[in-house]
């Protein structure tokens, strides 16, 4: 009888065990099958040409272009607004201020914003940038909605890099006669910068992949942006444009894999930062 | 830090607090966007709510805004069915990746398998749509009949962008219980599978319901992907080979041509999915907290 249950007992380990272990492999291999098969479909359009021709025949011919330049003044400007402020949020949590009232309101904010949907942050930059303030479909108003968007993350990311600078060197600043602003900007900063660095670059991933709250404000212009006021179209845009109203199954096959490539690109550059911090 | 030198300390405190003060206000940024979000998104949407009514905005199921019906019911129903389905999915192979993950793999099996399952997070959510209607939405149909575009095939691919948070938030919820009550069962002579099953689940209990209502939000708030698989017909789905609209391919289908009184209903769409998410993620605070 206990032999019995003993028997089942192992059983039943072994396979949950086994189980598990056939998910997890299955779940890793999941990545690897998408990029495998953009890969197929994709390269054989894939070459220097398609990055810098102007499209034609509405994207079912040609090349990338304006929409390379879009994506690329896009993701740039919207770093270029949401990092200083995320970044002095983070120096405030952490360096200016005792846990209280005061982080727990901020921290929450930024809690609420990081689950707060796309689609909802793109009625959001419709309605404040593009009509109330007057912005029109642009890379401007596009780049600001961005930049709320991926805000807490580079809040949380941030604030684990200042958090982890050891006290130390913080005292021996100090103790030198520097003033705490000094001390920030010659101790601390320099020394979180990896740490800043991986959480920027991870924001960036995100922003170069989103659609929902990009496509009401940047718009869908195929056009070369000539002005941060002009409207543009991003990659995901216009790989989703390419494949929702079927203008060509092939170049969106392409366009999703260099969309693709550039982000996973993005995300493995920061793992590499954040490794070799850690080392 | 030449900065410093020559300057009156007085000098130098004020420009301190100059500094502290704007700092402060930059620290305010993540309020100030989630209050202007509120602020324009409800000032747009909630007056029409009231003017439809709230019970026939909820309740009504006739989405016709050409003749000013505006009741979101099937979205509300499709939403909750995708969302659910995707869950019903999706959280069974989160936990067994995070518990093998976690348990089980030796470093080297962790050290490349989970960031394989954190970079799926990675792939924007319209490849996610674009892989989902040229491989997830033919096979529903040659297996299971219909048009393919469906509550299951958005369930299936939903189920698949879920994976990534919540196998990592478990992960982590995993992790944290401590050694010594692995040690205690193992000792008591439980095998590994019923250490994991009867002693770190449970112990792990409110980070991994957590786990599961982020996964929740995250699916709830998808839209492209999800408006290129689901079929986007407006009907209450009886039957999951049905199509179904959510609440935000609502409003992604419809803004690029709305004005008036149908782009009020779309942000009072956008108003709905809002509460809903936000009572999920206070809820996933509240669990946080209480631990």
């Amino acid at each position: 009888m206990d032999q019995a249950i003993r028997r089942r007992n192992e059983r039943v380990n072994r396979i949950g065990i086994g189980l598990s272990y056939l998910v997890t492999m299955a779940v890793g291999l999941l990545l690897a099958a998408i990029i495998g098969y953009l890969l197929w479909n994709g390269w054989p359009r894939l070459s220097m040409d398609f990055f810098l021709r102007h499209p034609e025949d509405l994207g079912r011919g040609g090349g990338i272009l304006p929409v390379v330049v879009s994506t690329i003044l896009l993701g740039g400007l919207s770093l270029a607004i949401s990092v200083p402020l995320g970044v002095c949020t983070a120096i405030y949590l952490t360096e200016y201020t005792a846990e209280g009232r005061l982080t727990t309101v901020i921290r929450f904010g930024a809690e609420c914003l990081a689950g707060i949907p796309s689609i909802i942050f793109g009625l959001f930059g419709f309605i404040l940038f593009v009509i109330t303030l007057g912005m029109g479909w642009s890379m401007l108003a596009g780049a600001l909605t961005l930049a709320c968007m991926v805000l807490p993350t580079i809040i949380r990311t941030a604030e684990e890099a200042i958090k982890a600078v050891p006290a130390g060197l913080r005292d021996v600043g100090y103790s030198l006669g520097a003033t705490k602003s000094q001390v920030v900007w010659h101790i601390v900063l320099p020394q979180a910068r990896p740490g800043i660095m991986t959480g920027v670059i991870l924001a960036l991933g995100r922003a170069l992949g989103e659609t929902a709250c990009v496509i009401f404000t940047t718009g869908v212009s195929l056009e070369m942006p000539a002005s941060l006021l002009d409207p543009g179209r991003p990659m995901a845009v216009h790989f989703y444009i390419l494949a929702r109203e079927g203008i060509s199954m092939e170049m969106a096959y392409t366009t999703a894999l260099v969309l693709v490539g550039l982000i996973l690109l993005v995300n493995v550059g920061a793992a590499w930062l954040l490794a070799r911090r850690r080392s | 830090m030449s900065s410093g030198k020559g300057m009156a300390v007085d000098d130098l405190r004020r420009r301190e607090e100059r500094i502290r003060l704007a700092l402060l206000c930059m620290a305010f940024s993540s309020i100030l966007v989630l209050a202007l979000i509120i602020l324009f998104v409800f000032r747009e949407g909630v007056p029409q709510i009231m003017r439809v009514g709230v019970a026939e905005f909820l309740g009504g199921g006739r989405w016709a805004p050409t003749k000013g019906l505006f009741g979101i019911f099937p979205m509300i129903i499709g939403t909750v069915q995708v969302t659910l389905g995707a869950l019903v999915i999706g959280v069974p192979l989160s936990l067994l990746s995070a518990i093998c993950l976690s348990e089980f793999a030796g470093p080297r099996t962790r050290t490349i398998m989970k960031p394989l399952i954190e970079l799926l997070s990675a792939i924007p959510s319209v490849v996610f749509g674009f892989i989902g209607v040229t491989v997830i939405v033919p096979l529903v149909r040659e297996t299971l009949g219909g048009s393919g575009f469906s509550v299951l095939s958005a369930a299936l691919m939903l189920s698949v962008m879920v994976l990534p948070t919540i196998t990592s938030i478990a992960y982590d919820a995993l992790r944290a219980v401590p050694a010594a009550y692995r040690e205690g069962s193992l000792a008591l002579g439980a095998t590994p599978w019923q250490t994991v099953t009867r002693v770190v689940v449970p112990a792990a209990r409110s980070g991994l319901v957590t786990a599961v209502i982020l996964g929740m939000g995250r699916a709830m708030g998808e839209t492209m992907a999800v408006i290129m698989v689901a079929g986007n017909a407006v009907v209450v789905p009886t039957s999951p080979l049905h199509p179904c609209r959510t609440l935000t391919s609502n409003i992604a289908l419809e803004m690029a041509y709305a004005s008036g009184g149908h782009q009020k209903a779309l942000f009072a769409t956008g108003v709905i999915l809002f509460v809903m998410i936000f009572c999920l993620n206070s809820l996933a605070t509240f669990i946080v907290r209480r631990r």
